[in-house]
Order: structure tokens, then sequence, then C-alpha cells
């Protein structure tokens, strides 16, 4: 075992032919880091446009639910001959990954708001902009801040086939270093990338933390009082 | 202050069969409290919401202060009405003082400039402010979410305010303090209130009116005294419980039972009463005293009459069970359902 890391070391430190661990690094952090804001800046939208309307809603989520379905080879082979080579499909595909988890979660988070919060905050006189801003935004943002991390993981691990289509990074020594059936180079693609996506994870938690309102934070002193919809004679008290 | 005059005011859903409002007309009086009472279904909430616009009607229109609702900017007009929605609606991601200032706030102004308001208010809803500002939502009671409400609704200081059920959640023991807190903060302040309830306690003890909702149609519409002592039909009556004795002798002033003064009250034979106190208090005062009768003393201190326990059976019998409050002026006609009357002022 310490026989392969140290080989793996060796290799890391002079990989040529392959390209330098260090431009690996910085491939690969890009391929992560821009799908996944391009995933957010079209998930999210998206999903803040269709919450409120149940049929696109299905539709938009089960869509994007399929696109991720299929295999990220076969959509590389899919897309080569309208996209080619090199770090653009790549992008493109990890986005499409990383998409259904944000998306899901916009929605959920914004349907799990509280239909009186809403309601209430109308009432007082807000306009749709100040109770999307002022009241849906940060109440959602936990909610979506999840669905980023789960996004996040899913393309850092997913990233190695980008060298499949010439996107380079770490997928260059698992590809590689799988052709010679060589272990220390696989390695030197592999345990990176696990670490990163552990990094990605615990670092994106933080995130979420730090997006989550504290009012929303704090234990409940005691269960919620249950709605009162029901009709009740008039003389009955309406406790929970 | 504000007066508040519905004009035959309809609201249909979309796609429903019955309206939902039917034809509705009354007139709110300034710095008064009226109750919106009826069961289940009935309409009340759809009507509240047309004052603010939440909802739109089909036709007729709404006043505050002579001014049609509809010819008003629905933002601006919410803005100066404050609303208190039965499931409180609290903002959770917002500290209670955030929330409290939640309409200051989107008028402009900075946490700064609101602070004493929101302690104010606070300790006008019974909340200590030091200890209850910077808390959030979550960590208070049901009972303290719906003081918080009621302090965000007054925020802006509007001159109208809705609540809809705004004590349904509660027991019955925080619901009776919270409604004499009301009536508290309701003399500071006198506000025009229109209060949804389906409870005729909370309606005969907060309101100033009763507007009695059936099926969207206005039943009746009248001072609890006036429901009470003269309900339009049989379902107001049943609702009400008018044939309760002890609610008639609870809400009903001694004027239900007057009888000629047999002494002018000047010899001291007789302790004297002002002409509202209730029939019930008059009772107990009649059963601890030695006297037979009480004088019953008008607001100018001219002598009303008396009243004594002869007087109050007497009473009693002649209604077959039911007093009937001479001091209701018969001029109050009750509307009765349908009757699209003129609005009196
Ligand atoms: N958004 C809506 N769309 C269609 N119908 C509605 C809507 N809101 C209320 N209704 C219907 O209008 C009628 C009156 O409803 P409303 O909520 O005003 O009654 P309510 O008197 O407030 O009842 P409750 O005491 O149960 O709150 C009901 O028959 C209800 O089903
Ligand atoms: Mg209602």
């Amino acid at each position: 075992m310490f026989e392969l890391l140290g080989q793996m070391w060796q290799f890391i430190q002079n990989p040529a032919p392959e390209p330098s661990f260090i431009s690996e690094t910085v491939i690969y952090l890009q391929l992560c880091i821009v799908s996944t804001l391009l995933a957010i800046v079209v998930a999210l939208p998206l999903g803040i446009l269709v919450a409120q309307r149940q049929i696109s809603a299905f539709l938009l989520t089960n869509f994007t639910g399929l696109m991720r379905a299929v295999p990220t080879l076969v959509f590389f082979a899919l897309a080569y001959p309208y996209l080619g080579l090199g770090f653009k499909p790549a992008v493109i595909a990890l986005t499409v990954i990383g998409i259904p988890p944000i998306l899901l979660n916009t929605i959920a988070g914004l349907r799990g708001i509280d239909a009186a919060t809403v309601d209430a905050a109308r009432g007082m006189g807000m306009t749709s902009l100040q109770v999307l801003w002022r009241i849906q935004i940060p109440l959602t943002l936990p909610v979506v801040a999840a669905g980023v991390r789960t996004a996040a993981v899913q393309i850092v691990a997913t990233a190695p086939l980008a060298a499949l289509i010439g996107g380079a990074g770490y997928g260059d020594y698992i590809i590689g270093g799988l052709g010679l059936i060589n272990i220390p180079i696989v390695l030197a693609g592999v345990i990176p990338v696990a670490l990163l996506a552990l990094l990605f994870e615990v670092a994106l938690a933080g995130v979420q933390r730090l997006l989550t309102p504290a009012g929303l934070r704090v234990s409940q002193p005691s269960a919620e009082e249950a709605p009162t919809q029901a009709a009740a004679s008039s003389d009955q008290p309406l406790a929970a | 202050m504000a007066k508040i005059a519905f004009r035959d005011v309809t609201k249909t859903y979309e796609g429903a069969k019955a309206a939902a409002v039917d034809h509705v007309s009354f007139t709110v009086r300034e710095g008064a409290i009226c109750m919106l009472l009826g069961t289940s279904g009935s309409g009340k909430t759809t009507l509240l919401r047309m004052v603010n616009r939440l909802i739109d009607p089909t036709s007729g229109e709404i006043q505050i202060n002579g001014i049609a609702t509809t010819a008003q900017n629905p933002i601006e007009l919410r803005r100066g009405i404050g609303y208190v929605i039965q499931q409180v609606g609290l903002f959770p991601h917002l500290s209670i003082e955030d929330n409290v200032r939640v309409v200051p706030s989107i008028l402009g102004k900075s946490a700064s400039e609101t602070r004493e308001r929101v302690d104010e208010l606070l300790r006008l809803v019974g909340l200590d402010p030091a200890e209850y500002r910077k808390r959030y939502p979550r960590q208070l009671s049901g009972g303290q979410q719906q003081r918080v409400g009621l302090a965000r609704a007054l925020a802006a200081d509007p001159e109208v305010l809705l609540m809809d059920e705004p004590f349904g959640a509660l027991d019955a023991i925080t619901r009776e303090r919270m409604q004499d807190e009301l009536l508290r903060i309701q003399q500071g302040v006198r506000k025009t209130i229109l209060f949804v309830t389906h409870d005729v306690e909370e309606a005969l003890k907060l309101g100033d009116q009763i507007v009695v909702m059936s099926d969207g149609k206005l039943i009746q519409e009248g001072t609890p005294v006036e429901l009470l002592a003269r309900p339009a039909d049989d379902f107001v009556r049943k609702l009400l419980g008018a044939d309760n004795i002890l609610r008639q002798f609870e809400y009903l002033p001694v004027t239900a039972a007057l009888e000629p003064a047999t002494h002018n009250g000047a010899d001291g034979a007789g302790e004297r009463i002002a002409a509202d106190t209730s029939l019930l208090q008059a009772m107990l005062r009649l059963m601890q005293s030695d006297a037979t009768a009480l004088t019953i003393e008008n607001g100018d201190k001219t002598i009303a009459g008396q009243v004594s326990l002869a007087s109050i059976s007497r009473g009693l019998r002649a209604g077959g069970g039911h007093l009937v409050d001479a001091g209701v002026t018969p001029d109050v006609e009750p509307e009765s359902a349908g009757d699209a009357a003129p609005v009196s002022r």
C-alpha cells in the first residue's frame, strides 16, 4: 500500500507525458466550479419560475431528471457531433448533472414556505418583489444551499469522465492509468477526486449553515399548534 | 380614524356556483369594533380580504373614509391597514423586533428610527421588549406569537385593523386574556376594527357592532344588545343563543326590566345604578343588599325608572322567557337578509 502511494507521489511530481498535477488540478477545479455555478444560474430562476405552477414544475423536474438519467458517457457520445471536444462540452454535461438537485430544492423550498407567511407579507403591503427578497428567498436559501451541495459533490465525482472528451483534469490520470494498468497513476487521479469531493461537502455544509437564518436554527419550545380549520362548534375552545 | 362602508359587495369565486359574499351592505363607524360572525364558509374571510384588496369584489364597492378601495393602489392601501391573520404568519427568519417593524421598514424607516416604536408596541401587547425583542417567533408560545402579530399590525399606526379569527388557535383562558387586552389596547388606540369570529361569546364581548353572516349573506347587523333583544330570525336567535336567559342577563342593560320609579331616589331608599349596567350586575346587587329596587339613572343624572327582582321576572314572563330591551331604540330596525338598505351613518 505505502509502496503504491510512494509511486503515486513520484508520479505526481513528474507526470510527463501527462500534464502536470497543478495544471490538472486547476482545470479540474475550473470544471467543477464553473459547472456548479452554471447549474445554479440555470436551476434557481427556473425553480422560482415554476414553483407555483404545478404542471410546468412537474414536467421540468421530470425532464431534468431524465437528462440526468442518461449516462454521462452516452451524453458525451450524443453531444460530440454538436459540441465537439474539450472544456465546453464537459462543462455542459456536468451542468446537466448539477441542475436537478438545485431545481428540486428550489421548488421544494419555495413550496415549503407556510402559505400564511406569504399571505401575511402580501397583506402587509409588500410588493411581489419584496415578498421574494424579504421572505421567500431567505426562507428558501438554506434548502437551495443543500441542493447546491448535493449538485457540487455529484459534479466533482463525475468530472473525471470529462477527460474522455478532452476536458482534461484528474480524469486524464485515471483514464491514462487504467489504459496502462498502472495503479499509482490511477490513484493520482482518484485520491484527489475523493479529497475534493469531501472538501466541497464540508465547505458547502458550512455555507448552508451560514445561509440558514438564525430564526430557523433555534429550537422550538413547544410543538406547533395544529391548524384550526376544522369546523368546530362556536363555543368550543380550539386548543390543539 | 376611518369609517368603512360596504356597498352591495358581492364576490363570486371563479367556477363557483354560489356567491361567497352576496350583496352585502353595511357601515362600520369610526373607532368601532365590528364583529363578523357566522358559521364556517359563510364568507367572513372573503369579506375581510376584500377590504385590503387581497381579493377584489366581483361587484359593489368598499369605501374607507368615502374613498373606494378600488380607486387606490392595493400596495399603498394595504400599508395603511393593519392585518392580523388567523395563522399568525410571523416571519420565522426575522427577530420579533424585525417582525414588528416590517411595515415601517418597507416604508423606508431604518431600525434605529423604529426602535422606540417597537418597544412601545411590545409593551402595549404585554411583552417585555428587553426580553423579547431579539427572540425569534419559534421561541415564543402561541399566545405570545398572537401578541406579536397584533403589534406588527399596529406598527404603522393604521386607521383600520383587520383581524381574522386572531385568537382562534388559543386555549380558552389565553383567548379570554387576549380579548381583555384587545379591549384595553383599543381604549388607547381607537382603531376601526373588523374582527372575524365564529365564537358568539367573543362577538358579544368585543363587538360594538355585530354583523351576522350566513351563506354569504348579511342576515342581521346591530349592537350585541340589539341582536340579543331582537334577533331577526331563528338563525340569529339560535346562533346567538338569544333564548339563553343567562346570556340575556349578562348583556342586556337594566332598562330591559325598567319599571316606573316608586320613589324618586332622593330619599336614599334605593341605590342608583347607570342605565347601561347589565341586568346580571343589577340582580347581584339586589340580592346582596336589602334594597328591593335600584334606581336607574341616565347619563345626564335624570332618573329613568327603577329595576327590581319583581320587574325582571315580570319582564321575563311577559316576553315568554325572553326580555325585550326597552332601551333598544326602535328606529334601528334590524336589516333582513338580502335587504340592501341604504347605509346609515
Ligand atoms: N380562493 C377560493 N376559491 C374558491 N372558493 C373559495 C375560495 N376561498 C373561499 N372560497 C369559498 O367561499 C366560501 C366562503 O369562504 P370564506 O373563507 O370566506 O368563509 P369563512 O366564513 O371565512 O369560513 P371559516 O369560518 O371556515 O374561515 C366558502 O364556500 C369557500 O369554500
Ligand atoms: Mg375564514
